[in-house]
């Protein structure tokens, strides 16, 4: 699924608007553990946290993920936005919390 | 191929620069993607732990055509029982370090779990040196 939809269909908040959403996403991961993104998370999932440090944007690239979903109305780091636009990691939001996205999101793979 | 960074305790900003430019090498080399994911993931958990355990540290990356071998080696508190800083869960990062997210106890398995060779060894007062080596075929 594009990452377009997911942003449309769960009505999330875009921190970076300089970074395209056409790039397409395989499934989701939540965890606020950065050990267990690194260990479990896998390329092209999209990882709902409520982590805001820009330590989150290094994971993500380094796993290669689509894009990071801040939850709880969390909003990114100053530093945190910057790496991410340099690293062309799409930060977005939203007022919900991990476990209701996650059910809105895992109910748009089914 | 020798590549060194330089690790400076308690530097989050900078944690995973190290991991991201062995990286784009590996990925220059055409290493297969498999291979190099499982040496991003064995390194950053190892870069993060110089990051939140100990005073400072240095990497040096060793690659050939056969494969990767990282030696991390800090100066720092040093680990008093290895067996349980293998233990899944186990932890003694501070209170800061964990609400970031980090200090799971995940950080030594995912190391272990992902390298072909793994060698651990700590003196307590002193420091540790990681060994930790990744086959391309």
């Amino acid at each position: 699924m594009l990452l377009k939809e997911i942003v449309q269909k769960l009505d999330l908040k875009v921190f970076t608007p300089e970074i395209d959403v056409e790039r397409d996403v395989k499934d989701g991961y939540a965890s606020d553990l950065l050990s267990d993104v690194m260990g479990g998370a896998k390329e092209g999932e999209i990882w709902i946290t409520l982590q805001t440090h820009k330590n989150i944007v290094a994971v993500a690239s380094l796993k290669d993920l689509a894009a990071i979903i801040l939850v709880k109305g969390f909003e990114p780091d100053t530093d945190t936005k910057e790496a991410a636009v340099a690293e062309g990691i799409p930060l977005l939001g939203t007022e919900s919390g991990a476990f209701e996205l996650s059910g809105r999101l895992y109910n748009l793979f089914k | 191929m020798l590549s060194e960074f330089k690790i400076e305790g308690g530097d989050f900003t900078r944690a995973g620069y190290a991991s991201s430019q062995i990286k784009k090498i590996l990925k220059n080399l055409n290493v297969s993607p498999d291979v190099v994911k499982r040496v991003v993931v064995a390194l950053y958990e190892a870069e993060v732990n110089i990051v939140a355990h100990a005073f400072k540290g240095v990497i040096v990356a060793d690659i050939s055509n056969s494969g990767i071998k990282l030696v991390l080696e800090d100066e720092g508190p040093g680990i008093p029982d290895i067996g349980m800083a293998m233990t899944k869960g186990y932890s003694t990062a501070s209170q800061t370090v964990r609400e970031m997210g980090f200090g799971a106890g995940m950080g030594l398995p995912n190391i272990k779990d992902n390298a072909d060779r793994f060698e651990i060894v700590s003196e307590v007062g002193k420091g540790t040196r990681l060994s930790i080596e990744i086959d391309f075929l």
